[in-house]
């Protein structure tokens, strides 16, 4: 079962003048369809502006398509009464670190959304212990986030939205602001969540490198989903995604250069191991 | 300058203190603010600061922790200070040009002095003690009766609890937009009051703007856990008197007793 399904979304983000006035009128999501099943990992690629947030937010209900319609778990967006509902079963996760961490006690933070869907006592206390546990933050539950590396303040996010029990996870830009360490623990959580508890996760982000382990991989520019397929599907078109503005993994720049130069190379090369093993096996 | 506030932030430790609930705290800071006004004697004073260094010890938070708070208002302190020194009507001990000092003034300059650092110790007791977020679940449920005329408690609570969480994030910021503009030249040292006045501008206004910035995703974030005001709200930690607190009130109200009982009946030796 899909347990994101969108047809013909589009979302205009409309400006007016002080008389209100339209002035202007920018297209952020432009017919979109999407489908997604239970339990997929998916992700998001796109240039700066290509609506790949906007996407997001409408998976949580933050933001209502202008025409179109999505489906979170058969429930329309649109509807008032979906809205917490919605919500619940399809967590947020946002750029900042610092943004979105409410309290000052680290399991207090995590207690905050059961708090706001009224799981009784008893139990936001199970859930703020198996969420961090989870993300292997449990140590950290007396600490204060101010004292937390940016990967770390992301995994309480993670686990903050874990506690409210949702069948998919949106993380949007999760990694922008992080090093590259907290890159990889924000990024190797996403994927244990994936598989040890069957979340479904909706990556959005900008580098290649972290889509490399997906199931499906959505590519949009300007408001249009422009590729999907597979990570390697993908990246064997590297000059359509370096038409989008963006980035293919060096492996795969290298394979296809060596390629282009007659090297008989198979495409949708997307690591290191795999073009030693190809090069060995042309010698 | 900015980091020496201590208020508002949350000191680690294992104490009764630590768990005792927040109510029994604000009402025993608030039992303490009084009594410190009720004190007029020695004995009093010697009751007071007992108590004070009984609780520092008991809560198990370092004492330099508490002292820092003292720092930010030294100059309030002598102020006040030299104000009950030389303005205190009595017969003159000593006497300069037009300055005389007498006995009454040395006594209510001490005692000025003592009450404004026993007040800001007891409070940083409170907030080194207690998270934001309980003590304002603390305020929030001791004040839930206002709910029903109308106040929005809850909402006012999460104010608050916001703030608290976001003034370390501030003043981090505030920093570091200061040292940008130090780079770029700015000065925010010298010149006249009204000069340094005017030269904070460039720092102000980066920081209101990245201070709506924070808001507005802060407040995206918690509508996305499902945030609707206060109805249907369950709690983690909801408050309900243990054994501790009973006794603990019961500890306040012998501690006022005493105070007054001092008072009235051992006021300063004359």
């Amino acid at each position: 079962m899909s347990i994101i399904k969108a047809r013909k979304l589009v979302h205009e983000y409309i400006r007016r003048d002080e008389e209100g006035n339209v002035e202007s009128i920018d297209t952020a999501l432009d017919h979109i369809d999407i489908d997604v099943s239970e339990g997929q990992f998916i992700a998001v690629l796109g240039h700066n502006g290509s609506g790949k947030s906007t996407l997001a937010k409408h998976i949580n209900a933050l933001l209502m398509p202008s025409e179109g319609t999505l489906w979170v778990d058969g429930k329309d967006i649109s509807e008032e009464e979906n809205i917490f509902p919605v919500r619940q079963t399809a967590g947020m996760v946002f750029q900042n670190p610092d943004n979105q961490i409410i309290a000052s006690v680290v399991e207090e933070d995590v207690a905050f959304g059961p708090e706001n869907i009224g799981v009784p006592t008893d139990e936001i206390w199970t859930r703020v212990g198996e969420s961090l546990t989870a993300v292997g933050m449990a140590k950290y539950r007396h600490h204060s986030p101010n004292k937390l590396s940016g990967g770390q303040k992301q995994r309480i996010a993670i686990a903050g939205v874990l506690a409210m029990q949702p069948k998919c996870i949106v993380l949007d830009e999760p990694t922008a602001m992080l090093d590259p360490n907290g890159r990889r623990e924000v990024i190797r959580t996403a994927h244990e969540l994936n598989k040890k508890k069957g979340v479904t996760i909706i990556l959005i982000t900008h580098y290649m490198e972290e889509v490399v382990d997906a199931d499906k991989v959505y590519v949009m520019d300007k408001g249009k989903i422009v590729l999907n397929g597979t990570p390697r599907e993908i990246f064997s078109q590297v000059d359509k995604l370096k038409q989008y503005r963006l980035d293919v993994p060096q492996m795969t720049i290298l394979a296809h250069l060596l390629r282009q130069s007659g090297i008989p190379i198979p495409l949708g090369i997307l690591t290191r191991q795999e073009l030693l093993e190809a090069i060995l096996r042309i010698c | 300058m900015l980091r020496d506030i201590t208020l508002g932030q949350y000191y680690q430790a294992e104490s009764v203190i630590h768990k005792l609930d927040p109510r029994v705290k604000l009402s025993g800071t608030l039992v303490y603010i009084i009594s410190l006004f009720c004190v007029n004697g020695i004995a009093g004073l010697a009751v007071a600061t007992a108590f004070l260094f009984l609780v520092i010890k008991i809560s198990k938070v370092p004492f330099r922790f508490m002292i820092k708070g003292l720092r930010t208002i030294l100059i309030l302190m002598l102020i006040t200070g030299a104000f009950n020194l030389f303005l205190t009507p009595g017969e003159p001990l000593v006497r300069f040009w037009i300055f005389k000092i007498t006995a009454e003034g040395i006594k209510n300059a001490l005692i000025m002095i003592i009450r404004l650092s026993y007040l800001i110790l007891g409070t940083s007791i409170m907030t080194l003690t207690t998270t934001p977020n309980q003590l304002t679940d603390g305020m929030e449920k001791a004040l839930m009766p206002l709910s029903k005329v109308g106040v929005p408690v809850h909402a006012v609570a999460m104010m608050m609890s916001i703030a608290l969480r976001f003034i370390p994030i501030l003043i981090e910021e505030t920093d570091k937009i200061m040292k940008a503009q130090m780079a770029r030249g700015a000065d925010f040292e010298s010149g006249s009051l009204l000069k340094r006045v005017k030269n904070m501008i460039p720092l102000l206004v980066p920081l209101f703007i990245s201070a709506f910035r924070r808001a507005d995703d802060l407040a995206m974030a918690m509508e996305a856990r499902c945030y609707h005001g206060g109805s249907g709200r369950t709690k983690m930690k909801p408050l309900h008197y243990e054994k501790r607190d009973k006794v603990s009130y019961l500890f306040l109200l012998v501690y006022f007793a005493v105070i007054i009982l001092c008072r009235i009946r051992l006021p300063w030796p004359q």
